[in-house]
């Protein structure tokens, strides 16, 4: 094409921004494809072995998992699902041909800016941000929570990773939040 | 004499401080009490009513009397407790309610009229006139009474909110609490332990008592250290639990930077925590009451425990000279401990029928007057007082849930009933357990219990600890004399204005308390709470229970409404929302508003426009005549999937949805329950099994919340999938006459009247990128939305605008999107009040009664069916110079503005660049059958009156050619 | 208060918006007959206990289930919380 659309990232640049403040390193990361996959009804079983056999992980309540694709738990028999945004940018066109009319897939990428968050103490820097219980969160754990009134998903990676989704309108609020909570920590 | 030896002062250090303009020096461990009496200064404040000069008169949060303001501009702090302020290098303080100073104070009139002072004297004397209350004598007794000032000016540090989770809170390091802790820490429970002091001890800091024969604050600082190597265990000084809520959420003000100038930098100056907690422990000890007598209010006169503190933890003697005067053994500890610090004690045992019964000097006790029992009065000489009347264990938090506490004879105090609050126990001095060895075991032992009902196993071992008695016999106050004896000294209440209220009929506790205003101030009767019960009891002959008690309510100790607020200040108040044209807009220098959390673009000038009307004007006739740019990604964007999907949106909006095919777009009518409408929007049929809902910016999430309401709760079968797509998409409104020809310079597929008619809807792309088109149009002209990806939202609007240049395209805001579509007559937020149905709105035929939908049934009942009901109208004024108001009420010429003859209200009013007048929509009684008639609307408020015409609201292009084109 | 959701645990009910009686499951049928009269009813009275109440809360900052939680209004205590679509089913609603 002539004038392909240049894309930006939420925080609007054309790549991803990344803040170190003390221990603590906030990434913008643009680069993961997502797409919201719910049962139909009744369909529940179906869903669950196509997944399988594609390597889409259906985890549970709570949780995150990667198997080939990334997933996280959004609500009863509905998950987001995680793919590399360089392969995968039409994510939905990819899953649908696997779950045939089993499944409503969406295409959530674009509804989330997601920060990648580093930190030597990643409980004591999350107690200032939110409700959720960091200390005891294992790698794995997946929830939503609340950020400055700002609705958001909390994935903990590793021990020291957390990836974190909010509102893609929000980026610049959100962002300002985190670095403002680094500091208070410093 | 006032520095003596001894203490948890740090002497090799000094810090320098000021009050009221005088530099002092103290050492770190001070605070600004102890600090200032071991520099003899005793008196330290005015009280709030009669400016009596007061001292300090405890040692800790309870204190009453020495209220001071600290630090000057806009850190200036008021009604401080000089007995918490931690003392730092530079600190300023000042004493307040006082003038022209606190040693010679002009208000102290108010002493020598204290006749006409008694309680109720407000409430007696300025009833009339009426008039006069809000002119004169509020302003004069807000003067003349009070605390400290305000700066004035924004609080400039920062507070945080937090939140912390923990198997066991433990309220007060004191022993019960640190023997709590360390029973709880040692077996591995997740921890948290918070006290207001800067220093974990409690008591065990200002007594010279052992524990596992070690001196007592010693054991305190090696437990400390113990808990601090646990990782399981939080330690938290400087932090104020300050209320007690629902299944185990305690709330804590933590002082970060308090004690220095200034926070550091990013640092917040305090933290709000929301803690939640499996199991809690209050271990927060007793506070010490006063017994009254006349006089007994002079700086010097002091609670005893709080002499003895000053002397065992902070090495101030108040004075060579000492009494105490007690009811107690406690109060004979302060008499050895005083002692044996090497200074002069006289001992007034009230249990030996000894009594104070007068003192004397006024800015600082000189002597005190003493009835022996055998009748003798004698006079001593005297720099302090202590007086120990008891002491009632703080059941604060405890009583939060309304919990009504229980007497005690034993210790003659109010105690904690067991299971105030699910989950919370009480242990120690707080749970009225005041020896040392029943605080420690008490605080193990119920550490234990908690950790069992949690499934851990833990072990109870305290050390061993003094067990005494505290052989109190009750004594309240004083009789005699004609003098004052004050019972709550902060808000100056003595024991005459409790037998006034008495007299007067308010017996009742909650009667006497507001009445007198006993326990009403800043300290929330802390130490004077019991006392004034126990002299109404005495008074009424009733006992202290029946009587009645005193709970609390939250917070603890007052808190600075920035800590309650946090970050949430400034333009931190909330975030904003930026729509994916926001940095193309800033760009061109547009004007923004907020519309919720968004900012959207209001309207764009342009280069010598001077008026925003310029703008407005120019974007709608631009639009109108060649093409308009205008972002709409705000609007909410809900995916609806599922083999039941189109059934579910049957149920949902009024009218049909059934037979809409695929690949086409209808605007639907949604409605609550009641009849009234809900939402508005269109819905798109992508496929045989998607859709895609679009509702007004402001009700995006109600509606989502409502959605999923009718899916889960009301009909649970239906195979529906629903998630919000607002955010993913960055969506384009394309309007004008060009709209088209604008696109397709855009669009890779073709999108002629005939390949994409009307209400079509699909996908496509834009120069290879994923795109969705709907030919949709909220300002009346040919238009489309084009939705791409929102990361390319920005280059979009770029494109757009390149690709409108040969058509002198222009980008619009809401403004000029609010005079088109009040030119089309299209129904908006004005309209959408939640008080009008749909056939308010024109829109009854929408309503389809062949299906059951949410307030199908509702919206026919009487009354909003009635032909005289309020019908949408075009208003415009018959003299076109005159401009309409919004708001402004509908009145038949020559009716009075008043409500009987109300007709009916403008909700929206635009200027229509394409009339060239003002013109408006409008709820009017039976309007559908008054066009033509000539009506008046009022403002009263903008104190306008236009004759008007009711019209059509289609003002523009009633046919709808020009969308079809 | 702390609400503890039937699949997440307990979470705090500032993540929750409250809607009230949990009668509101039983709709009406609006195209049978006198569906008028029954609907006034459900739409506007409810009954207001001191005591033990079932009521809808809505997860939003969460997983968006409704649940029904039945809290006591003068103690607030919880002794029940259930998933509102399977209480729904259970009391007879289908599509």
């Amino acid at each position: 094409m002539a004038n392909p659309l240049k894309p930006l990232t939420a925080l609007g640049n054309p790549t991803a921004q990344s803040d170190t403040i003390g221990a603590v390193t906030i990434t913008e990361n643009p680069d993961t494809a997502l797409a919201s996959l719910a049962s139909r009804l009744g369909r529940e079983a179906e869903v669950a072995s196509l997944a399988a056999s594609a390597g889409v992980p259906l985890p549970g309540p709570g949780r995150a998992e990667t198997a080939g694709y990334g997933a996280f738990w959004l609500g009863p028999e509905q998950w987001m699902i995680e793919a590399p945004f360089a392969t995968h940018e039409d994510i939905t066109a990819v899953l649908k041909p696997i779950f045939t009319d089993a499944a409503s897939i969406t295409e959530q990428t674009d509804a989330w800016v997601r920060f990648d968050i580093t930190a030597s103490d990643l409980p004591g820097y999350f107690e200032r941000l939110c409700n959720f219980d960091m200390a005891r969160a294992t790698p794995g754990a997946a929830t939503r929570t609340v950020i400055d009134h700002l609705g958001c998903y909390i994935i903990r990676r590793s021990l020291t990773l957390v990836s974190l989704l909010g509102p893609r309108s929000s980026a610049h609020s959100l962002h300002h939040a985190l670095v403002t909570a680094a500091r208070a920590i410093l | 004499m006032s520095r003596i030896s001894g203490g948890q002062i740090d002497r090799s250090k000094t810090l320098r401080f000021q009050f009221d303009g005088v530099s002092y020096n103290g050492h770190p461990g001070d605070t600004l009490a102890s600090a200032l009496l071991a520099n003899n200064v005793r008196l330290m404040g005015r009280s709030f009513k009669y400016h009596r000069p007061r001292g300090v008169m405890a040692a800790g949060s309870e204190e009453p009397n020495a209220i001071v303001e600290l630090r000057s501009g806009a850190r200036q702090e008021p009604n401080t407790r000089a007995t918490v302020v931690e003392v730092f290098d530079g600190l300023q303080a000042q004493s307040q309610n006082r003038w022209p100073s606190l040693k010679f104070d002009a208000m102290a009139i108010n002493d020598r009229l204290s006749p006409f002072f008694a309680a109720g004297f407000y409430y007696k004397t300025f009833m009339w006139p009426a008039a006069f209350w809000e002119k004169i004598y509020e302003p004069i007794i807000r003067r003349a009474a009070g605390l400290g000032s305000l700066s004035k000016q924004d609080d400039p540090d920062a507070y945080d909110k937090g939140f912390l989770h923990c198997d066991l809170l433990i309220i007060g390091a004191g022993p019960a609490g640190l023997s709590a802790a360390l029973t709880a820490g040692r077996a591995g429970a997740r921890v948290i332990l918070a006290d207001e002091d800067f220093r974990m001890g409690g008591r065990l800091n200002a007594e010279t008592l052992e524990v596992g024969g070690a001196a007592g604050a010693d054991w305190a600082a090696q437990s400390v250290l113990e808990l601090a190597s646990l990782p399981n265990v939080r330690l938290m000084t400087r932090t104020t639990v300050i209320g007690a809520f629902d299944h185990g959420i305690y709330s804590a003000v933590e002082r970060v930077s308090d004690h220095l100038a200034q926070p550091l930098p990013g640092k917040p100056r305090q933290i709000l925590w929301r803690i939640y907690t499996k199991r809690a422990i209050l271990a927060a000890g007793a506070i010490e009451r006063p017994i009254a007598f006349e006089n007994n209010d002079r700086p010097g006169i002091m609670l005893a425990g709080a002499l003895r503190a000053y002397a065992n933890r902070w090495g101030v003697a108040v004075g060579e000279s000492v009494a105490v005067f007690t009811n107690n053994d406690d109060g004979l500890r302060t008499v050895a401990d005083l002692k044996a610090k090497g200074l002069n004690v006289t001992l007034i045992d009230a249990r030996q029928g000894d009594e104070v019964i007068d003192s004397a000097g006024r800015l600082g006790l000189k002597s005190i007057t003493i009835r022996r029992s055998n009748g003798r009065t004698e006079t001593v000489a005297v720099q302090a007082l202590g007086v120990s009347g008891g002491w009632n264990p703080n059941l604060n938090i405890a009583s939060n849930h309304r919990g009504r506490p229980v007497w005690d004879d034993q210790i003659a105090a109010f105690i904690p009933a067991p299971e105030s609050i699910a989950g919370l126990s009480c242990v120690g001095a707080a749970a009225g357990a005041f020896s040392t060895h029943a605080a420690l075991t008490m605080g193990a032992t119920h550490a234990v219990a908690a950790l069992a009902d949690l499934g851990l196993t833990a072990h109870a071992d305290a050390p061993t600890a003094e067990d005494a008695p505290l052989n109190l016999t009750p004594a309240w106050y004083v009789h005699s004399g004609k003098g004052r004896a004050w019972v709550d000294p902060q808000n100056d209440v003595t024991v005459k204005d409790v037998k006034l209220a008495k007299q007067e009929g308010f017996i009742s506790v909650e009667h006497l308390k507001r009445y007198t205003t006993l326990g009403m101030a800043t300290d929330q009767g802390k130490t004077g709470n019991v006392l004034g019960l126990a002299v109404m009891a005495e008074l009424t002959g009733k006992s202290i229970p029946e009587t009645g008690t005193t709970i609390y309510r939250p917070p603890y100790t007052p808190v600075a409404m920035g800590a309650l607020g946090g970050r949430a200040r400034g333009e931190d108040f909330k975030p904003t929302r930026q729509t994916p044209s926001h940095k193309w807009a800033t760009e061109q220098g547009a004007i923004f508003v907020e519309v919720g959390y968004w900012l959207r673009t209001q309207w764009l000038p342009r280069k010598g426009e001077t008026t925003w009307r310029q703008s407005v004007d120019r974007e709608v006739l631009q639009t109108r005549r060649s093409a308009g740019i205008c972002d709409v990604t705000t609007l909410g964007k809900i995916d609806i999937q599922g083999t039941d999907a189109g059934l579910f949106l049957d149920r949902v909006y009024a009218n049909n949805f059934a037979s809409l095919a695929v690949g086409k777009v209808r605007y639907g009518l949604m409605l609550r329950e009641d009849g009234m409408v809900m939402d508005d929007g269109t819905t798109a049929r992508m496929g045989q099994n998607e859709y895609v809902m679009t509702t007004t910016t402001a009700n995006a999430v109600p509606v989502f919340r409502h959605l999923e309401y009718c899916r889960q709760v009301l009909w649970p079968d239906l195979d529906v999938q629903l998630i919000s797509t607002t955010e993913a998409w960055a969506q384009y409104s394309v309007a004008g006459p060009n709209a088209r020809k604008l696109l397709q310079k855009l669009v890779d597929q073709d999108i002629s009247d005939a390949a994409f008619p009307y209400m079509a809807c699909g996908n496509i792309t834009v120069q290879g990128t994923r795109a969705r088109l709907f030919r949709i149009s909220f300002s009346g002209e040919l238009a489309y939305e084009i939705a791409v990806p929102t990361r390319y939202g920005d280059a979009m609007i770029r494109a757009l605008v390149e690709a409108g240049r040969e058509f002198d395209a222009v980008v619009y805001g809401t403004e000029a999107l609010g005079v088109m579509r009040v030119e089309k007559g299209h129904v908006a937020g004005n309209e959408l009040n939640g008080q009008s149905s749909a056939l308010n709105m024109g829109l009854g035929k929408m309503v389809s009664k062949k299906k059951d939908s949410i307030g199908m049934v509702l919206s026919q009942r009487i009354g909003m069916t009635a032909p005289d009901g309020y019908r949408l109208v075009g208003v415009k004024p018959v003299d076109p110079a005159q401009s309409l108001t919004a708001g402004a009420h509908f009145l038949a010429k020559g009716a009075e503005a008043v409500a009987a003859n109300d007709g009916g209200w403008l909700t929206s009013v635009v200027y229509s660049p394409h009339l060239g007048h003002s013109i408006g929509l409008g709820y009017l009684k039976s309007g559908d059958s008054r066009k033509g008639e000539r009506l008046r609307s009022v403002n009263l408020l903008a104190g306008t009156d236009v004759e008007v015409e009711i019209v059509s609201p289609h003002f523009f292009d009633p046919e709808g050619e020009r969308l079809r084109g | 208060m702390i609400i503890n959701h039937p699949l997440l645990g307990p979470r705090d009910a500032q993540e929750f918006i409250y809607l009230g009686d949990a009668a509101l499951i039983h709709r009406p049928d609006g195209m049978a007959e006198g569906a008028l009269e029954r609907f006034i009813p459900y739409t506007y009275l409810r009954d207001n206990p001191a005591g033990s109440h079932r009521e809808l809360w809505y997860h939003e900052q969460g997983d968006r289930s409704w649940l029904v939680v039945t809290r006591n209004t003068t103690t607030h205590e919880i002794t029940a919380v259930e998933m509102a679509r399977d209480v729904a089913r259970k009391e007879g609603r289908s599509k």
